[in-house]
């Protein structure tokens, strides 16, 4: 057991991906088709949606009916492997500010569970005129060949609306509102809010030409992954079929410690540790490419000092790790009287939003620079964990069956019969919204704690400022507006004791910004092609390029500049500049 | 793949034959749980969708202990109270609420203090009014007892702490009943199966006075 040692591989691939995710799916996948040889490594086991689904479980097929645990943080059911914390792998904060980290550990990463809300960002966030956030190098004119093509490859839902800051995509049919949605729906409008048909990431019709894919069926489980790939899932989409090409070679637990450089600074390839044996690995490329999402790739950026690299490798500039940001998040919920007693049918429909609303305020000067979108809920859902607590909160609002009000609670007979007359009656609401990528708002490495790896671990500073938090207090206001018009019988507003429900900094799992694009290398780690300015041969296409994010979904965009990074990776070699 | 073919996938995935072909993954690496695993110490398979460490957690909860025989069977009264048999379903018990309640508590024991110290409150209470253990009394007492902690804005001050451990008995009996097999039949949910969703049905729609499924 003494005997450790650095274990050297002789291969040298024409590129080496660290990162499974939506990212580092879609590099791997592109530059296999290409016919490059290409090494993947994932630091989690594993994962094939069509094997390691549970989806289809009824909740009497988990002991805690599909409550969540410290490894299931979004219940039994979910398809991620990982959560807020992972033993043996802290991360730390600073100065008393908060920052909640959730890290996938598997093929796919965080795109096995997630929303499939699959927005663009659109001109104005490219090119923001508020003065308060920042412009990226490239515009949306740049970016729209890759989604449209991400589109047409993936498959996306929704309607095209030709809304100014909201850029249609090449849309499958869109699923109708469930009978909840179309009671938010009326009372938005009403409310001045633009509510349009969700933008997802499922497919509601078959994707032509592609025979590995299968059709949405209308479970509603995609947080569970999906066993017909009838979702995107970058193990499912991208990685199984890269592999498939015989050019990708995938090594999963394998933890990534650095980054290995020359003595002219060019990337040479990565170390990392072989989770099954503990062992220490060492392989080569020569393209490095992190995909290993926006903390760990500036983790591990930071963790790669050399002589020509002392304060980290990209990271001249000393942005690595500054400039995080996650989107603001606040919720509101509530009942529709209106739906007691209703009949009983399969309203699953699909596991994304059926109906959002786009911000609808466009440049208006408000105390917070942009806006939010709203993203909406609710049906007759499968039974779980909290099916109907708190109903002492709900019967004695309204008349029973004999017309005559009912003391709130009970038991017996009449409770049984109260759980029937109101399943189905609730909804939810969720703001997500634009945060201003600031410089003190960052990650670094904590001079003193190591995970189990003996890597070096991230400490977070992260604070909300007014603007975030008036955001989240105009969330606010607009839920219980349209609540109001929705005739709903509304649960209490958040107010200034929360900050208006703003979540925690990291809470959304939205963080990006670590490593930002820019065309001036003091001020970014980055160019417009997500490649290092001081290593040529070193790309970053998870979400960490982000200069400044919208309202949008980070996902769609990470997409689109993976695939275009990727493109540029190809065409630099065709010149032999990489 | 349309739907049909979906579906037909579907059905035959359990056997891992099919369109979708299975990946290999590199030798030294691990999957997310072996087919031949035995970590959960039964005949059969194991759940491919758990990891390792999962499956032994929750075999080790199922198999703890932290209610009294005396605990479980007063449990038993009150979830049958609060859930009884009716025309449509059976009651709590029926549906195994009670042992739900026993795992919930080890799998998360913020609720066992609650519980535990509010039967023992409930047992006080039967004590001093009836000279019984809440179990022991006779059922008109304990409906009288529960009247006294079931309806959080009537109950009197004094009963602030009861109405706080029924408000969460009724809260666990309710997940426990309707996520059985026999409370998701009782309750109406008829989804968790293949199905082409065009939206919310012609008659419903009309009811709540609306014309298409986009409202």
């Amino acid at each position: 057991m003494s005997d450790l040692q650095i274990k050297k591989s002789s291969t040298v691939y024409d590129a080496v991906i660290v990162g499974s995710g939506a990212g580092g799916g879609m590099a791997g996948y592109v530059l296999a088709h290409a016919g490059l040889k290409v090494l993947m490594l994932e630091a989690g086991p594993f994962f094939d949606p069509q094997k390691n689904s549970s989806q289809l479980k009824f909740p009497w097929e988990s002991p805690r009916r599909g409550a969540s645990t410290y490894t299931r943080n979004f219940g039994d059911f979910d398809a991620a492997f990982g959560g807020w914390q992972l033993e043996g792998e802290p991360y730390t904060t600073k100065n008393g500010t908060d920052f909640q980290w959730f890290r996938s550990r598997m093929l796919g990463g965080r795109t096995n569970h997630w929303g499939r809300i699959s927005l663009r960002m659109g001109p104005h966030d490219f090119k923001p005129t508020d003065g308060l956030t920042e412009a990226w190098p490239i515009t949306y004119d740049d970016v729209k060949p890759f989604y449209d093509k991400i589109d047409r490859m993936i498959g996306v839902f929704g309607t095209v609306e030709g809304l100014e800051n909201e850029p249609d995509g090449i849309f499958l049919p869109p699923p109708a509102p469930r009978l909840n949605e179309i009671y938010i729906k009326k009372g938005a409008i009403k409310a001045g809010v633009t509510t349009i048909s969700g933008r997802g990431s499922v497919l509601t019709e078959a994707l032509p030409d592609n025979k590995d894919r299968g059709a949405c069926f209308f479970c509603g489980q995609c947080g569970r992954s999906c066993k017909i790939y009838g979702d995107f899932s970058s193990s499912s989409c991208l990685v199984i079929p890269a592999l498939k090409t015989g050019n990708l070679t995938l090594i999963t637990n394998a933890m990534v410690r650095e980054v290995l450089t020359d003595n002219e600074g060019l990337a040479t390839g990565v170390s990392y540790i072989n989770k099954d044996d503990m062992q220490e690995y060492q392989v080569k490329g020569k393209i490095v490419i992190l995909g290993a999402s926006a903390g760990e790739s500036a983790r591990l950026l930071l963790n790669s000092k050399s002589t020509k690299h002392p304060g980290g490798l990209a990271n001249s500039s000393g942005v690595v790790g500054k400039y995080l940001h996650d989107s603001t998040g606040s919720g509101a919920g509530g009942w529709l009287p209106q739906l007691m007693d209703r009949k009983r049918y399969n309203e699953d429909g699909v596991g994304s939003v059926h109906i959002y609303s786009p911000w609808w305020l466009g440049k208006k000067k408000l105390d917070f620079p942009r806006g939010y979108h709203i993203e909406y809920g609710g049906g007759l859902h499968m039974p779980g964990y909290g099916f109907m607590d708190g109903i002492e909160g709900m019967n004695g609002r309204v008349p029973g069956r004999d017309g005559k009000m009912k003391d709130a609670g009970g038991f017996g007979a009449g409770l049984k019969d109260d759980y029937r007359r109101f399943y189905g009656v609730g909804f939810g609401m969720a703001g997500r919204g634009t945060a201003i990528a600031r410089e003190d708002n960052y990650c670094e490495i904590d001079p003193e704690v190591v995970d189990k790896y003996g890597i070096p671990v991230l400490r977070f500073h992260y604070k909300w400022a007014s603007e975030e938090i008036q955001q989240a207090k105009h969330m606010q206001d607009t839920f219980q507006e349209i609540m109001h018009n929705m005739g709903a019988i509304a649960n209490p507003p958040e107010g200034p004791e929360t900050n208006y429900g703003l979540q925690a900094p990291g809470v959304i799992i939205h963080e990006v910004g670590t490593v930002r694009m820019g065309d001036d290398p003091k001020k970014s780690a980055l160019n417009k092609y997500c490649q290092a300015h001081d290593c040529n041969n070193l790309f970053v296409v998870d979400a960490a390029p982000f200069v400044q994010q919208g309202d949008k979904n980070a996902t769609w965009t990470i997409l689109a500049l993976s695939m275009r990074t990727s493109e540029y990776i190809l065409a630099q070699r065709k010149k032999l500049n990489v | 793949m349309n739907r049909r073919e979906s579906l037909k996938t579907l059905g035959i995935g359990a056997v891992a034959t099919g369109l979708l072909v299975e990946v290999g993954c590199k030798p030294g690496t691990q999957k997310a749980t072996d087919d031949k695993s035995t970590a959960t110490g039964k005949e059969g398979p194991a759940d491919p969708s758990r990891l390792p460490n999962e499956v032994a957690r929750d075999k080790k909860l199922a198999a703890e202990k932290f209610f009294n025989d005396q605990e479980i069977a007063t449990i038993t009264v009150l979830v049958d109270i609060i859930i009884p048999k009716d025309e449509k379903s059976g009651s709590a018990s029926d549906a195994k609420v009670p042992e739900f309640i026993e795992f919930i508590v080890n799998d998360m024991p913020e609720h066992q203090t609650p519980l535990r110290g509010g039967l023992r409150w409930l047992d006080l209470q039967c004590l001093n009014r009836y000279n019984a253990t809440f179990k022991e009394a006779t059922s008109a007492q304990q409906i009288e007892m529960v009247t006294m902690i079931a309806y959080p804005k009537k109950a009197k001050p004094e009963m602030a702490q009861g109405v706080a451990f029924f408000s969460r008995l009724r809260d666990l009996t309710a997940t426990g009943f309707f996520t059985s097999e026999m409370g998701v039949k009782d309750i109406g949910y008829v989804g968790n199966s293949p199905t082409k969703w065009i939206g919310v049905p012609a008659d419903v729609l009309k009811a709540h006075g609306f014309d298409t499924v986009w409202g």
